[in-house]
């Protein structure tokens, strides 16, 4: 909330997560964003490291939103309406999902194979497993979703979007300031490469 | 104990577009004022850091300079048959927080109503007769274009509008809005410079005998210094506008226009940092003594004053008159009650027209570069033979390319996964988007009141917001649709996509930062909050400023209007009120 410029977040180590739980949001975000020949996947771009390091601020404790009860089932058009936090959410949801595999196919997530991880998740986004300790599925996918994509497509000051890899496949140029030059050139692309926040990666190292 | 403050001749509660204007208003005619804000300071250099100001994540997802639902949210529900329900988190709507308000993080779009819109219930019933309004609650403003005319050429040129007008003094102008009402002069800026989207847009739409024109915006063409003197740059359609601070000095705002004049002068002073909790009414309930506030230390204070004002955000401006006991709250059943009166907002819906061969390189825009087609707007067009009444503006004013936001797929996309990633790449550039932001006209069951549940953290109610879309704006919106529908066929892409606008207002995804009425204007103190001064019927010294003024909203963006209401409210008080202080300006 204070005007400070971000701090860059820096890989190594989870804050969050437990060993075993970063495993399966690494597989996680790896399968929503897969690597291909279009990018490298969720996983190698960073978006578990983001996701771990935004659980443990404002947005994980939900510090900044209405959070008094009661807690009343609402309409969807009402808003998420539970109690519980993104940190909280994270943490039964990510269990429920081992606990359900392991029930059903005497395996966590992490150990299926790709097709396997894909129709699961498939299922779950679609409301179609019922996993355990109440989690609901098609929201806590929803979760998944939104945070893995944030990552990727984020300033990788966050800790996601590695290399600028989501800016380079859109040809976003990132966190320019001045496109007066180029308004005019319509349906030309644009010529310059992506730079971040903290500067591009050929730069690093070069300042005092 | 609540620390009692000397005197002050004007408190203003909340330092955003509406308060800057009145405070810079009110100085000049040599009174004392105080405004007292519920956010932080912001400045450009500091908080608006070009270094940092890019960032997606912190300023359009995680929206650091917006009210946090924590310090005040509300509860919302479609109909008085449900239970309301606090958003948890903000989403179809963002208010504003800290000094600037929203207009610091605003697009900047700046309408000016027409005569039609503010002598509406006059001009609907004479065109089509009182049943076709039956079942809406439409008043008339009280105000006349003409009179109106004048309040928004000071805003405009106060915030340095570029654009293009369509009518000076009854002459059409090439090139501008044939639909606009006489103006006084052009805007004081030209338009900006197109991107390819909006061209595209404009050179069909006129193909098919449309009218577009430059939306008018306040992102400034070239550089400009407004009669207040403040300079402003340059703008460099950077993307990164709504939801965010300009570092630029581009985009008008209180920093950019008012307040570098208005911090100088002596007779000034902002508290940052502190919310009004109420307006205290002297004993009888007929006259304000002034406000209390708490600091963020939880300290409470008393700040006398003899004139107050409410330019806290037409929302807050309702909830802190309910909490105050100024003006009786609506009750729906019985109709009686004019606080929460008239709750309106927008009713938007969206085409999207998907290319191959285009690049529109969506990253180079701003707020309000764009274009507008206003033939369905408002009573422009013919109603007779419609089963509605009200319109919309078509506009096509692509704002940004950031990419956790903006990522436009073919309908059937896979929302992960490879063949999603394909399908994003594909439609990054070369999506055309347009939009039309409707009329909301009032209904007997859209309204707010406070809820009977949910507490602020200081204990007390929540305000609670009943609303859905009248089946009359859906049947608009539909019609409209088909209309975007016919701009879609002669654009001629691969495929189209039309978001329709359906009943039941859902209070998650963004729509628009436009919510009005609650405490609305007009000439009969049964149905109005305010008189047409903006001044209330029932505690004379309190004057309530904003959106919240507006019987029903047009098809356009409310801030030109309601920068046009300050310069008339302060207007008058200068040259009325301050005559016989604490008088009523109207007899009611
Ligand atoms: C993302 C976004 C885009 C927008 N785009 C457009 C656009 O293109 N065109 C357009 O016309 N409009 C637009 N708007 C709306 C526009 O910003 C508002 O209409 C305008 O700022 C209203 O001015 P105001 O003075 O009424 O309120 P604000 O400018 O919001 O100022 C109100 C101030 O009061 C303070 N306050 C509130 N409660 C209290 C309290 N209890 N005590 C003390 N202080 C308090 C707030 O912190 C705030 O600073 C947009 C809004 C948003 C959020
Ligand atoms: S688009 Fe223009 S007005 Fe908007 S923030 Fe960027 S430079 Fe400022």
């Amino acid at each position: 909330m204070t005007s400070d410029p971000p701090t860059q977040v820096v890989a190594g180590g989870w804050h969050f997560f437990s060993a075993q739980e970063a495993a399966l949001v690494e597989a996680i975000v790896d399968r929503i964003i897969p690597a291909d020949e279009l990018s490298m996947g969720g996983k190698e771009a960073g978006c578990a490291v983001y996701i771990d390091r935004q659980l443990m601020g404002a947005f994980g404790a939900s510090s900044r939103l209405y959070t008094q009860g009661p807690f009343l089932p609402g309409l969807p058009t009402q808003g998420y309406q539970g109690e519980a936090n993104p940190a909280q959410r994270y943490r039964t949801g990510l269990a429920a999902i081992d606990a359900f595999l392991k029930q059903r196919d005497g395996k966590t997530f992490v150990e299926l194979a790709p097709a396997e991880q894909d129709a699961f998740l498939t299922a779950m986004e679609a409301g179609k497993v019922d996993l355990p300790n109440g989690v609901k599925g098609p929201g806590f996918f929803g979760l998944l979703l939104q945070n893995t994509m944030e990552g990727f497509f984020a300033d990788p000051v966050y800790g996601g979007n590695k290399d600028m890899v989501s800016w380079r496949m859109l040809g976003f140029p990132g966190a320019r300031y001045d496109y007066r030059d180029h308004v005019s050139k319509h349906n030309q692309p644009y010529p310059q490469p992506p730079v971040s926040i903290i500067g591009r990666p050929e730069w690093l190292g070069k300042g005092a | 104990m609540t620390k009692i403050l000397p005197r002050k001749d004007v408190v203003i509660v909340g330092l955003g577009w509406t308060g800057s204007i009145l405070a810079h208003e009110l100085t000049d005619q040599g009174l004392d004022v105080v405004a007292i804000e519920r956010g932080p300071w912001r400045d450009t250099a500091t908080d608006f850091n070009i270094g940092y100001a890019q960032d997606e994540l912190r300023y359009s997802i995680r929206r650091d300079l917006f009210l946090q639902p924590a310090v005040e949210t509300m509860t919302v529900r479609n109909d008085p048959s449900q239970k309301a329900l606090p958003m948890r988190d903000f989403g179809s709507f963002l208010p504003g927080n800290g000094v600037g308000g929203a207009g610091v993080h605003w697009n900047g779009h700046t309408w000016r109503f027409w005569d039609s819109d503010f002598q509406i219930k006059t001009n609907l019933t004479k065109k089509y007769g009182a049943s076709r309004i039956a079942d809406l609650q439409v008043e008339d403003w009280g105000v006349t274009g003409a009179e109106m005319e004048p309040y928004y050429d000071q805003f405009e040129y106060l915030a340095g509008i570029s654009g293009k007008a369509g009518n000076i003094k009854g002459q059409l102008q090439e090139g501008g809005n044939p639909f606009e009402d006489p103006r006084s002069r052009d805007y004081p800026n030209p338009p900006m410079q197109m991107t390819y989207a909006p061209t595209l847009f404009a050179e069909v739409g006129r193909s098919i005998g449309l009218h577009p024109f430059p939306t008018p915006s306040a992102n400034m063409s070239r550089a400009y210094v407004n009669p207040l003197g403040i300079a402003m740059g340059q703008c460099t359609y950077c993307g990164f506008c709504e939801r965010f601070g300009c570092a630029n000095y581009s985009k008008s705002s209180a920093q950019t226009t008012v307040l570098p004049v208005l911090m100088k002068k002596s007779n000034f002073e902002v508290r940052t940092d502190s919310e009004v909790l109420h307006v205290d009414l002297a004993p009888g309930g007929k006259s304000a003594r002034g406000v209390t506030y708490v600091d963020t230390s939880g300290e409470e204070y008393f700040q006398p004053a003899d004139l107050v004002l409410l330019c806290a955000y037409g929302l807050h401006n309702t909830r802190l008159m309910m909490l105050s006991g100024i003006g009786k709250i609506y009750d729906p059943g019985s109709g009686e009650g004019t606080v929460g009166r008239n709750y309106c907002y927008q009713t938007n819906a969206g085409v999207q027209v998907f290319f191959d061969d285009k690049n529109f390189n969506p990253f180079i825009a701003a707020g309000a570069l764009g274009q507008t087609i206003d033939d369905y707007n408002g009573d422009a067009f013919d109603h007779g033979a419609l089963d509605f009444v009200g319109g919309a503006g078509i506009n096509c004013i692509p704002t940004n390319g950031r990419p956790i936001g903006t990522r436009p797929t073919l309908p059937g996309t896979p929302k992960w996964g490879s063949a999603w990633k394909k399908a994003t790449v594909e439609g990054y550039k070369s999506t055309l988007g347009y939009s039309s932001q409707g009329s909301s006209y009032a209904t007997r069951n859209n309204y707010l009141d406070l809820d009977p549940t949910y507490k602020d953290r200081f204990g007390r109610p929540l305000m609670r917001m009943t609303f859905d879309f009248p089946d009359n704006d859906i049947r608009m919106s539909n019609y409209v649709c088909d209309r975007m529908e016919e701009i879609a066929k002669a654009l001629g892409g691969k495929q189209y996509a039309v978001s329709r606008r359906k009943k039941g207002w859902d209070s998650v995804p963004y729509q628009s930062t436009h919510n009005t009425g609650g405490a609305i204007m007009g000439t009969d103190p049964k149905k109005s909050a305010v008189n047409t001064f903006l001044q209330s019927w029932d505690v004379p010294n309190v004057f309530v400023i904003g959106a919240s003024a507006f019987p029903q909203n047009a098809g356009k963006n409310p801030t030109g209007t309601v920068g046009a209401l300050a310069f008339r409210a302060a207007d008058a008080i200068r040259n009325q009120y301050l005559r016989n202080p604490g008088a009523p300006l109207v007899q009611a």
